[in-house]
């Protein structure tokens, strides 16, 4: 992303941002609630609703801009929502067997290992907890295989035991369990209580404030700076 | 002809100028009736776009799959048939012939469908071309579905049926009625008089399956008499254009413990008036009705979604409307009217819920982030939003369903 500015319902919420996410690397985005987080993911993605008043979006070294929602999945990117809405009358098995357009032997693998298989025949998020929604929406992004997975607090909503799954799922769609240099995936992953670090490896950490990125670094020294002195500290850190 | 039948007549007589309390009124003088078809012995006999229409309208082809097939080309019975293990289980006839095997069917006939209802049912009475009459005989569960196709093969036909079904005591069966016009008609008329009678402890799956051309008008008119712990469920669905359509069966839980179950699928396009409902009135002790609508509106359709419960009796009952409808596109129209009418009966429980709406936009971007097309995911979560349960319905009807709603559902991609 370079200088993106981007409104939503006449409000400016992304006031120029630059973000640069390199192949296989995973980075963590933190910021306070109404910072943008969301609406950087929604931008980077298409959806309709963000406009994009200037800057670049670049994937795979083209400008993106201009293209839909659609198109910019089939290109690569993919994202696990934070709270996914529920279709009736459409089964997660189907929507997971049209997203990888493989046979069903994957998703019986990925079902079990998210521990999911009892979701596959139901209607969407319908009646899901916070648990299952997440694992629905890892098993659909495993399908998906992306190259640029965008992951939206991955552990709010989910117990103990379920964030370690969680954890194993992102793991699994990124391949961290390959050494480094064969990874190819890479991820945002959007979070507020950074649980989510104690089971998945990231390499950079960006704090977003009013629409702006005010720092990057370790994530897990940003995470004990906000810990310590909140967010309003990184704007200070930043202009200091 | 007997004293009955006489008033029957006189009846239908004092009817034929009576309009249809809802959808549009038909000229009925526009259609005729036409001769004899010869009898096949096989429906590899009929013609390959008549196979392919009944095929659209869910009719199994490989008879060793069925228990029976009854089938009419216009105004004639080509082909009735039981499969020889299912001899002993029920009868399958022409009306015609029913009537005269068992003296007018006097418990039948015109007895769950008033024959002066209006100028459709006189049109039957007066200028009935067959139909066929179902009996499933005492304690006999019916395993393969019983078949009827109505065709109709040329333009400006008039097809006036009336179907009797009887489930005698204690038994089982389902119906598929297949009810189609082949490629190339463009315009007719169907009327379609069943009554069918669900006797004590047996249950009725019918299924009717529609398909019918652009400017045809079809008038189904339908009534149901189930009687202690009987059982009735019945699946419509409509899922291509229709010139006007407009039906709304009557079911009679008249003994105790009886059930119905109504599920209605109608996909309304081009420039279609579907007015469909139904009406179940509980008439005794425990009684229990649920009547369950998905109606889609696209291009300038019309649809009219009614549904109507009835308590008639003093004693518990209950009966649950769901009627949901999707409007696709601008110029469309949905009017749902559900009603509840508790007619002196204070231990009646009924409700109804209904709602009528867009596509839920942001299902539609939910499935687009997963890489499908915006008329993908359109169409995706319309099949979804049609997908009720319809109990009972055998697989090969089950995929041809789905293989004409696919078609219809991606016409425009």
């Amino acid at each position: 992303m370079k200088d993106l500015v981007v409104e939503v319902n006449g409000n400016t919420v992304l006031k120029g941002v630059n973000l640069k996410i390199g192949q296989g690397e995973t980075h963590v985005l933190f910021g306070p609630n109404g910072s943008g987080k969301t609406t950087l993911i929604m931008s980077a993605l298409g959806f309709p609703k963000y406009r994009v008043v200037s800057g670049q979006i670049l994937f795979k070294g083209k400008d993106i801009s201009g293209m839909s929602l659609d198109q910019r999945i089939r290109l690569g990117m993919g994202i696990a929502f934070q709270r996914p809405p529920v279709v009736p009358g459409v089964k997660l098995r189907q929507l997971a067997e049209m997203i990888a357009r493989t046979d069903g032997a994957k998703l019986q693998r990925v079902a079990e290992d998210l521990n999911a298989l009892h979701l596959l025949d139901r209607d969407l998020n319908d009646g899901f907890s916070g648990g299952e929604a997440k694992r629905s929406e890892l098993l659909q992004l495993q399908m998906a295989s992306p190259d640029l997975a965008f992951i939206d607090e991955p552990e709010s909503g989910v117990d103990l035991e379920s964030i370690a799954i969680v954890g194993r799922a992102i793991n699994a769609i990124l391949g961290k369990t390959r050494v480094k240099a064969g990874r190819t995936a890479s991820a945002l992953i959007v979070t507020h209580t950074a649980h989510i670090l104690d089971y998945v490896n990231a390499e950079l950490g960006h704090v977003l404030v009013d629409g702006r990125i005010v720092c990057s670094g370790n994530p897990r020294d940003i995470l004990r700076e906000v810990r310590e002195h909140g967010f309003k500290h990184c704007e200070v850190c930043t202009n200091e | 002809m007997n004293d009955r039948l006489r008033e029957l007549e006189q009846k239908a007589l004092s009817a034929v100028e009576k309009r249809a309390a809802y959808g549009p009124d038909i000229d009925l003088n526009r259609y005729r009736n036409v001769g004899e078809h010869e009898k096949i012995e096989a429906l590899e006999s009929l013609s390959r776009q008549a196979r392919e229409a009944a095929y659209m309208a869910g009719i199994e082809q490989n008879l060793e799959r069925t228990a029976g097939t009854y089938m009419q080309l216009d105004s004639s019975v080509v082909f009735e048939q039981v499969q020889r293990a299912y001899g002993g289980q029920l009868e399958l006839l022409s009306t015609d012939e029913a009537l005269a095997k068992y003296d007018g069917l006097p418990e039948y006939w015109w007895q769950a469908v008033p024959v002066d209802q209006d100028k459709y049912t006189a049109r039957v009475a007066l200028n009935q071309t067959h139909g066929y009459f179902i009996r499933v005989l005492p304690g006999q569960k019916v395993e393969r579905p019983v078949q009827a196709c109505l065709l109709v093969a040329e333009n400006f036909i008039s097809q006036n049926v009336h179907n009797v079904i009887v489930v005698e005591e204690g038994a089982e069966v389902q119906v598929i009625t297949g009810c189609t016009s082949i490629t190339g008609v463009k315009e007719g008329l169907h009327i379609g008089v069943s009554e069918f009678y669900v006797k004590r402890g047996a249950r009725l799956t019918f299924h009717m399956i529609h398909n019918w051309a652009e400017n045809f008008h079809v008038r189904p008119r339908t009534g149901v008499i189930v009687e202690e712990g009987g059982v009735f469920v019945n699946n419509y669905v409509l899922v291509k254009p229709v010139g006007s359509l407009q039906t709304s069966p009557s079911v009679y839980l008249r003994g105790k413990a009886s059930r119905a179950e109504i599920n209605t699928i109608a996909y309304g396009m081009k420039r279609s008036v579907i007015d469909i409902g139904s009406r179940i009135v509980l008439e005794a002790q425990d009684t229990a009705g649920e009547s369950i609508s998905r109606a889609v509106a696209d291009d300038g359709s019309i649809l009219y979604l009614r549904g109507m419960l009835v308590g008639k009796t003093d004693k518990r009952a209950k009966a649950h409307l769901d009627c949901r409808g999707i409007l696709k596109s601008p110029l469309a129209r949905i009017v749902a009217i559900p009603e509840l009418d508790a007619d002196s009966s204070p231990e009646c429980d009924l409700a109804h819920e209904a709602a009528v709406g867009p596509i839920d936009q942001e299902a539609i971007l939910y499935l687009m982030a997963r890489g499908l097309t915006e008329d993908e995911a359109v169409a995706t979560i319309t099949r979804g939003f049609m997908n009720i349960e319809l109990p009972g319905l055998p697989e090969a009807l089950r995929r041809q369903i789905d293989q004409v709603m696919e078609a219809t559902l991606h016409r425009g991609l």
